[in-house]
């Protein structure tokens, strides 16, 4: 495995199915994270991220499912999906520890810099999917 | 949730631990070894002050092989900008809004 780059974990009081939900539901990710994750979940498929409705800003393949425990995939900016060197993953493991879940996102591989700046958003979504699975309500400028 | 920023703040209120923070935010992933390095601290006071940053959750650690490498978590940071700097940052924006219209409406009066 290559060093991460980044690691970011939060602990939320809810269920590790409806942390893995949270993540993988179109609809819900456009709640918290303004943009939606879209794919069937499949190993080797594919997923996009992107405002509902509008052309995608990062694709990339769907690598491990684990649910509710593990999901993996590969990130690409859209306009350079084609191109390996510019490919990171993100790795996502859910932790049900008691009444809380662990979520550890890993960002490694990670060589251009707009996705680096993209992952240095992930304290933005993390703490808008915290207060949205624990009080329903999210922020609704997340990354201002 | 307020023990848990109860112990992001304590764990902040030191400047030997801020210094840690700031090393791992230069350079993710270090190991204790490392990190040690960079500070003029024994490798012993080095380790407690990473646990108190990991009860805090300021640092996660990422096994690899034999090593142990250490991560600044910005996560509980953000909490405490949302939670303690963006409420009291909105009243003092709309109070100069206010102000601002005041005097370009004393301006046209």
């Amino acid at each position: 495995m290559d060093k991460p780059q980044f690691v970011y974990q939060i602990y939320i009081l809810s269920t590790a199915e409806k942390v893995w939900t949270a993540l993988t539901d179109a609809d819900v990710t456009a709640k918290y994270w303004q943009r939606s994750n879209v794919s069937d979940w499949k190993v080797g498929s594919a997923w996009t991220h992107g405002f509902p409705g509008a052309a995608p800003d990062v694709v990339g393949e769907v690598l491990e499912v684990d649910p509710p425990r593990r999901l993996v995939t590969s990130w690409s900016p859209a306009s350079k999906a084609n191109d390996p060197t510019r490919r990171s993953r993100v790795t996502y493991e859910i932790e049900q520890l008691g009444e809380k879940v662990r979520l550890t996102v890993t960002h490694t591989e990670l060589t251009d810099e707009g996705l680096q700046s993209i992952s240095r958003g992930w304290p933005a979504v993390l703490s808008n999917l915290k207060t949205f699975l624990e009080t329903g309500r999210t922020i609704p400028d997340p990354f201002g | 949730m307020t023990d848990d920023m109860d112990l992001v703040f304590k764990a902040l209120a030191d400047a030997g631990r801020r210094r840690l923070l700031d090393s791992l935010h230069a350079t993710p992933g270090q190991t204790l070894g490392a990190l040690t390095e960079g500070q003029q601290m024994t490798r012993q006071a080095v380790s407690q002050h990473l646990a108190v940053l990991e009860a805090a959750n300021l640092v996660t650690t990422v096994r690899r092989g034999r090593e142990k490498l250490h991560y600044l978590n910005p996560v509980p940071i953000h909490a405490v900008q949302a939670r303690w700097i963006a409420k009291f940052e909105r009243p003092r924006l709309d109070a100069l809004a206010a102000l601002k219209i005041k005097l370009e409406g004393d301006d046209d009066g």
